[in-house]
C-alpha cells in the first residue's frame, strides 16, 4: 500500500466512516492505546472529600494503588461531574507532597525529629493525661463544672461524621470542653 | 435557620433547584465554589427561571445571571429587608401560607419594643453586660422555647421561666450568644392569636412596622442598588412566587461571615415564609457548605456548645441534673418535647451498663460549660495561658482564621500542639518560618511549644461518612490500606481512647470514671487495626436493650431500654443496612432519589414538606404538588417522606393537654417548632434581636442611615493588643482606612489551602495570593495589573499580585463613591502556591449568636509595592494605628457609635 492509501483522509472519503469518528481515524499505535481504567483491579465507589456538594467518585485501583479518580456517573446529585478541585483528588491522595512520617518538635528544638508512630501515640496520651490533672476543675465560682479548660480541639469540616463522633464522645469524657470545627469559621 | 424553622438544616436539596421558577443567589459565588452543584441552576434556568445574583463581585455566577446587582459588602439585611417592605407593602405576600402557617397572626407581649422605638435596639438591651434579656420579646400568654435543631449553631435560648431568670446572672458570660439552649417549662404550645392579622401586637403587624422605613430609597442609599434595578429584584421574586410558581435561595459564607450573620438569614428566611416559599419544590432556603461535612460537624458536633443531634451541652449552676437539664430545654408541642429520651439514649450509648435510672444515666459524668468557649476564646485563653494543649485535625487556623496572628501566638504559647495533617502546613510549622520568625517578634529558640506532627489517611484510604450540604449522609468506602505511618482520624482517636483508658484504668479518682465507664470496644480490622467506621455508625443510629438496630428516633425511650449517638440520625442503619452507603443511580429511580445516600431527618429531602399543602392538605397547585393528604388511603403521599406524621388528618386538632408531638395539630407543618409554626419573628432563640435590623459592619466607611445604633449592640469583640478594631465613620482616623475589603474563595482552591496548595494541577492553576481591584482605584493608588500591592489595616500588612478589573463595581452610597477590594483567602507560605494569608488583616469581631468572624465586610488601605520586610511590617501597622488614631476602646462602645 502506498503512503498516499494509508493517508486517514482518504480513507474517511472513501470508506464507510464518513465521519471520520471511527475506523478510518484509528492508528496502530491509538488502537492498541488502553485507558488507565481498563485494566483496574477494582473500582471503589466514594464521595468527593473537598466541598459539601457531594460528588460521587469512582476510584480506580490497581495492585493496591489509587491510579484514578473520576465523576461517578450514577450519583443523583453530579451526575459525573467533577470540578478542577475533584479532579485533583488524584494528586491529594497519591501526590509527592504527602507525609507518610510522624514528625516531632521538642520544646525550643530548631528543626523536626523523625518519632515512631507508638511512641507518639503514647506521648501524646501521657501529655493528655498530664495536662488534664493538672487543670482539673470540679467546680468554678462554687458551681460543678467538672472539666478541663486545658485542652482544646479544632477539626476541619472535610472529616467523616463517625470521626467526630468518636472525638467528641472521647472529649467529653475526659473532660474537655473547647472542642470546635471548621463549622464555627 | 434553626431558629426560624426548627432544624438547622437546608430546607430543600441541590436536584429541587430545577423546579424553582426563580433563584436568587445572594452571599455565594456557586458557579464558582460549588461548581457542579450549578448544574441544577442551570437546568432551572433552561427550564425558564430566572436567576438573580447579588453580590459585591462581578463573578461567573453573575455572568450567566439574568439580573446581576453588585452592593456593598455588609448591607444585605438592608436590601433584603427592602424586599419585606415591598411584599408587604404591594400585598404580595402569600397571605394564606403565612396566617396558616407563619406566627404572623401570633401576639407578641405589651412589654416588647421594637428599633423603631429605640432607635436601632431592641427591648431589654443590658448595655453593661453587652446582652439583652429577651423577656420582653415573648409571646403574650407565655413563652415558647426555640427548637434546638439549629443549623451552624443559630442559638436557641429563651428566657421565661422564672427559675431561668434567677440563674440568668450565672450566665453573663454564656449571653455572650452561646446556643446553650436554657428556657422555660411548661411553655404554651398554643398562644394568642389574631388571625385576620390586623392586632397591632401580631408578629404580622410588628414585621410590617419594623421594616417600613427600608424602602427603595433607604435601599439605594446604604446598598448602593439603584431604585429601579432594587424594583426589578422585588418584582421578579414576587411574580415568581404564591400558588403557582416558587422561588429558592441560595447562600453561602457571603452571609454567615458577619458581626450580624444569623441576622442575615434570618432576613432570607423572613422573606421566604412572607411569599410562601418553605417547604415547597423549587422552594427553599438551600445552604451552600463549603465542606465535604460541614453540616454533618454540626449535627455530630465538634462545638462546644452541643452534644450530638442539637442538644445542648449542659450549663454549669443551671442544668445541675438531668430533670432540670431536661425541664429547661424540652417544648410542651412538637418533637422537641421528646428531648428526654433522646437525651438518655445518648447517655446510654456513651456509658452504657453504668448508665441507669438511679444515676441520672451518668448525666453528672458530662463536663459543663459556663460560657463561650469557641474557637476565638480559645485562643485568648492560649494567650493567657489557661489552655496548654491544643489538637489541630484537618484545620488550618495559622492561616485560615481571622487574626491569623493571634491564632499563631496562640500557639506559641501552648505546652503542646497536636497537627493532623496530609502535609507540613503553616499551623505545623509556624515556629520555624512563621511571620513573626521572619518579623523578630517570636525567636524559635525562645517557643516552648511541642508539635506533633501526625499524617493523615484520604478519603480514599478509609470508610466512613459525609454529611453534604443538603443533609444527605453517603458513605466513601476505603479503596486501600493508609501508606506508612498516616492514619484515619477515627484510628487516631480510637487509639488515643485506648491507651488513655489503659492508664486510667486502676484509678480511683472520680474525675476518672467518665473514661473507665466510657462504651470503647469497637471492633477493629487489618494489619493497622483500624476500627470499624459502620460500627460507629451503629451506634451512632442506635439500638435497642436487645442490639437490635432502631429504624426511627419515634422508638427512642427515656427508660433507659434504647441508646443512640445522635437521635437526628437514627434510621441511618435501619435494619442493620448501611443506608448510607445505598447507590442506586438517578436513572432507575425518581428526580427526588431517594435510595441513593439517606438524608436527616427519616430520609426525608426537602424538610416542612407539609407545607407544600394547602391547610386542606390538597397541593397548593398541581403544578407544585410535592406531598399531599389522600383521603382514601387516610394518610399523607406524595413524592417524599412525609415530614408529617404520615397518618394526622390535616383536620385533626390535639386534645387539650396533650404533649410533645401528639399536640401538633394537623395544620403545623414545623413539627420541631414549640408552636408548629414557622417563625417570622423569634420570641427566644436569638442574642441580638426578635427581628432583623441592619448595622454597620465592624469596620464600615458608613454611618447607618437606618439607626442611631451604628453597629450591632451585642456583637462579641475583643479588646487586646493585636485584635485594634477601626475608627467609626465620624472619627477622623476612619480615613485612614477608606476601602471595603471583603474575602472570598476560588474554584482552584479550598480554604486555608490544606488540601489544594500542595497539588501541581491546582498550584498551577492559581499560583499566588492576588487582590482585585477596579481600573479607577488602580489609577488612584499607582497600582499596576500584575504588579503589587500592599493593603493594611489596623491588624497587619498584606502583599499580593494586582488584578485590575471592573468586576469590582465601584458603589455610590451617599454622595460617595466606594471602591471594595476582593481578596482571596486560601494562602500562606507553605505548600506550592504561596502568598500571604488575608486572615493577617482581618479582626476577632463576632457573631453573637454562633461565634462566627466578620471577614466578608471590613476596611483597610491599599499602596502600591510589595510590603515591608522584618521589623518594618509591625512598624508599618503601627504606624497605621498612630495615624488613625486607634486605642483599646476603638470601636468597642455597645450604644451609638456612628
Amino acid at each position: 500500500m502506498t503512503k498516499m492509501a494509508k493517508w486517514p483522509v482518504l480513507d474517511q472519503l472513501t470508506g464507510p466512516d464518513r465521519l471520520g469518528r471511527g475506523k478510518a481515524v484509528k492508528s496502530k499505535r491509538s488502537e492498541h492505546l488502553t485507558a488507565r481504567l481498563a485494566d483496574a483491579d477494582r473500582v471503589v465507589k466514594s464521595v468527593c472529600p473537598y466541598c459539601a456538594v457531594g460528588c460521587g467518585q469512582n476510584v480506580f485501583v490497581k495492585n493496591n494503588k489509587v491510579v484514578q479518580i473520576e465523576g461517578d456517573p450514577d450519583s443523583p446529585v453530579s451526575r459525573g461531574r467533577l470540578c478542577p478541585k475533584g479532579s485533583a483528588s488524584l494528586q491529594l491522595t497519591t501526590g509527592e507532597a504527602r507525609r507518610y512520617e510522624v514528625l516531632y518538635r521538642r520544646p525550643h528544638g530548631s528543626d523536626w525529629e523523625v518519632l515512631d508512630l507508638d511512641t507518639a501515640m503514647d506521648m501524646v496520651a501521657d501529655r493528655v493525661i498530664t495536662t488534664r490533672r493538672e487543670t482539673w476543675q470540679w467546680e468554678q465560682e462554687a458551681k460543678r463544672t467538672r472539666r478541663t479548660l486545658g485542652i482544646a480541639s479544632l477539626g476541619g469540616a472535610t472529616l467523616d461524621n463517625e470521626e467526630n463522633y468518636l472525638m467528641k464522645k472521647l472529649y467529653t469524657a475526659i473532660g474537655a470542653i473547647q472542642i470546635e470545627n471548621q463549622a464555627r469559621i | 435557620m434553626g431558629t426560624s424553622f426548627g432544624r438547622g438544616g437546608a430546607t430543600t436539596f441541590q436536584q429541587d433547584l430545577q423546579n424553582a421558577d426563580c433563584i436568587l443567589i445572594e452571599g455565594s459565588n456557586m458557579a464558582e465554589c460549588h461548581p457542579v452543584g450549578f448544574q441544577w441552576v442551570m437546568e432551572a434556568k433552561a427550564r425558564g427561571a430566572t436567576l438573580i445574583h447579588v453580590d459585591p463581585r462581578y463573578t461567573r455566577t453573575s455572568a450567566v445571571a439574568d439580573i446581576h446587582v453588585p452592593l456593598r459588602a455588609g448591607t444585605d439585611i438592608a436590601f433584603l429587608g427592602g424586599i419585606i417592605n415591598y411584599v408587604i407593602e404591594h400585598e404580595r405576600y402569600f397571605r394564606d401560607y403565612v396566617v396558616a402557617y407563619t406566627n404572623g397572626p401570633t401576639l407578641i407581649s405589651e412589654e416588647f419594643k421594637d428599633t423603631e422605638d429605640l432607635d436601632g435596639v431592641f427591648s431589654g438591651l443590658d448595655a453593661e453586660q453587652r446582652k439583652y434579656d429577651f423577656h420582653s420579646w415573648e409571646y403574650q400568654t407565655g413563652a415558647v422555647q426555640a427548637a434546638s435543631g439549629h443549623r451552624e449553631m443559630e442559638a436557641k435560648q429563651a428566657d421565661a421561666h422564672q427559675q431561668r431568670h434567677q440563674a440568668e446572672s450565672a450566665k453573663a458570660e454564656a449571653a455572650h450568644g452561646e446556643s446553650h439552649g436554657s428556657g422555660g417549662a411548661a411553655a404554651p404550645g398554643n398562644p394568642d392569636r389574631d388571625e385576620t392579622m390586623q392586632d397591632p401586637r401580631c408578629v404580622f403587624q410588628i414585621v410590617k412596622r419594623h421594616f417600613s422605613r427600608y424602602t427603595p430609597e433607604v435601599v439605594e442609599q446604604i446598598c448602593g442598588v439603584p431604585k429601579e434595578l432594587f424594583l426589578k429584584v422585588c418584582e421578579t421574586l414576587a411574580s415568581n412566587s404564591g400558588r403557582e410558581r416558587t422561588s429558592a435561595f441560595c447562600y453561602a459564607v457571603g452571609w454567615t461571615q458577619h458581626s450580624v450573620g444569623v441576622q442575615y438569614i434570618r432576613t432570607a428566611a423572613i422573606l421566604q415564609l412572607l411569599l410562601g416559599n418553605i417547604g415547597r419544590p423549587g422552594g427553599g432556603i438551600l445552604a451552600l457548605r463549603g465542606h465535604a461535612s460541614i453540616q454533618g460537624s454540626t449535627d455530630i458536633p465538634t462545638l462546644f456548645n452541643l452534644l450530638p443531634g442539637y442538644l445542648p451541652m449542659p450549663h454549669a449552676g443551671v442544668d445541675v441534673d438531668l430533670d432540670t437539664y431536661v425541664a429547661g430545654e424540652e417544648t410542651d408541642k412538637g418533637f422537641w418535647g421528646d428531648m428526654r429520651s433522646y437525651m438518655v439514649s445518648l447517655l446510654k450509648a456513651w456509658w452504657g451498663e453504668a448508665a441507669t435510672p438511679e444515676n441520672d444515666f451518668c448525666y453528672d459524668y458530662l463536663p459543663r460549660i459556663s460560657g463561650s468557649h469557641s474557637t476565638y476564646e480559645t485562643v485568648m485563653a492560649q494567650l493567657d495561658g489557661t489552655c496548654k494543649g491544643y489538637f489541630i485535625v484537618g484545620e488550618n487556623p495559622a492561616v485560615g482564621s481571622a487574626n491569623a496572628k493571634m491564632q499563631r501566638l496562640g500557639m506559641a504559647n501552648l505546652d503542646w500542639l497536636v497537627v493532623r495533617d496530609f502535609s507540613l502546613i503553616e499551623s505545623a510549622t509556624w515556629w520555624k518560618d512563621g511571620p513573626e520568625i521572619e518579623t523578630g517578634e517570636l525567636r524559635t529558640e525562645d517557643i516552648a511549644t511541642e508539635v506533633f506532627f501526625f499524617p493523615a489517611a484520604a478519603h480514599t484510604e478509609k470508610n466512613g461518612s459525609f454529611t453534604n450540604t443538603q443533609r444527605m449522609l453517603q458513605w466513601h468506602h476505603a479503596a486501600i490500606e493508609p501508606p506508612g505511618h498516616a492514619r484515619s482520624d477515627l484510628w487516631f482517636y480510637y487509639h488515643l481512647g485506648r491507651r488513655i483508658k489503659d492508664r486510667l484504668a486502676t484509678s480511683s479518682e472520680a474525675m476518672d470514671r467518665p473514661v473507665q465507664d466510657l462504651t470503647w470496644d469497637y471492633p477493629t480490622e487489618g494489619a493497622i487495626a483500624e476500627p470499624s467506621a459502620e460500627a460507629v455508625l451503629a451506634e451512632i443510629n442506635g439500638y435497642d436493650a436487645n442490639g437490635a438496630p432502631l429504624s426511627s428516633y419515634e422508638q427512642l425511650n427515656e427508660d433507659g431500654s434504647t441508646a443512640c449517638g445522635c437521635w437526628i440520625y437514627t434510621g441511618c442503619y435501619s435494619d442493620g443496612v448501611n443506608q448510607v452507603a445505598r447507590r442506586k443511580p438517578w436513572r432507575e429511580q425518581s428526580w427526588v432519589a431517594p435510595e441513593w445516600g439517606w438524608a436527616w431527618p427519616a430520609n426525608r429531602r426537602i424538610i416542612y414538606n407539609r407545607a407544600s399543602a394547602d391547610p386542606d392538605g390538597k397541593p397548593w397547585s398541581e403544578r407544585k404538588a410535592y406531598i399531599w393528604w389522600d383521603d382514601d388511603k387516610a394518610r399523607w403521599t406524595g413524592h417524599d417522606v412525609p415530614d408529617f406524621d404520615a397518618r394526622k388528618s390535616p383536620w385533626h386538632r390535639p386534645p387539650a393537654g396533650a404533649k410533645a408531638a401528639e399536640a401538633l395539630s394537623g395544620v403545623d407543618p414545623f413539627v420541631m417548632q414549640a408552636d408548629g409554626k414557622a417563625w417570622l419573628f423569634a420570641p427566644t432563640g436569638l442574642q441580638d434581636g426578635p427581628l432583623p435590623a441592619h448595622y454597620e459592619p465592624q469596620d464600615s466607611p458608613f454611618a447607618n442611615l437606618l439607626y442611631g445604633q451604628q453597629r450591632n449592640p451585642v456583637r462579641q469583640v475583643f479588646p487586646r493588643k493585636h485584635n485594634r478594631l477601626h475608627p467609626s465613620p465620624s472619627e477622623p482616623g476612619s480615613a485612614v482606612f477608606p476601602y471595603v475589603l471583603t474575602t472570598y474563595r476560588l474554584t482552584e482552591h479550598h480554604t486555608a489551602g490544606g488540601m489544594s496548595r500542595w497539588q501541581p494541577y491546582l498550584a498551577e492553576l492559581q499560583p499566588e495570593m492576588f487582590c482585585e481591584v477596579h481600573p479607577e482605584l488602580a489609577k488612584a493608588r499607582e497600582l499596576e495589573h500584575l504588579g503589587w500591592a500592599t493593603i493594611v489595616t489596623a491588624r497587619g500588612a498584606i502583599e499580593a499580585r494586582v488584578l485590575v478589573t471592573e468586576r469590582m463595581t465601584p458603589i455610590t452610597v451617599q454622595g460617595r463613591r466606594i471602591h471594595q477590594i476582593g481578596l482571596p483567602y486560601h494562602w500562606g507560605p507553605n505548600g506550592y502556591s504561596q502568598g500571604d494569608a488575608a486572615n493577617e488583616l482581618a479582626a476577632i469581631s463576632l457573631d453573637p449568636n454562633v461565634h462566627i468572624q466578620e471577614v466578608k465586610a471590613f476596611t483597610g488601605d491599599i499602596r502600591p509595592g510589595r510590603r515591608p520586610r522584618g521589623p518594618e511590617r509591625v512598624a508599618l501597622v503601627e504606624e497605621y494605628q498612630r495615624r488613625a488614631g486607634i486605642t483599646e476602646s476603638t470601636g468597642m462602645e455597645v450604644r451609638g457609635g456612628r
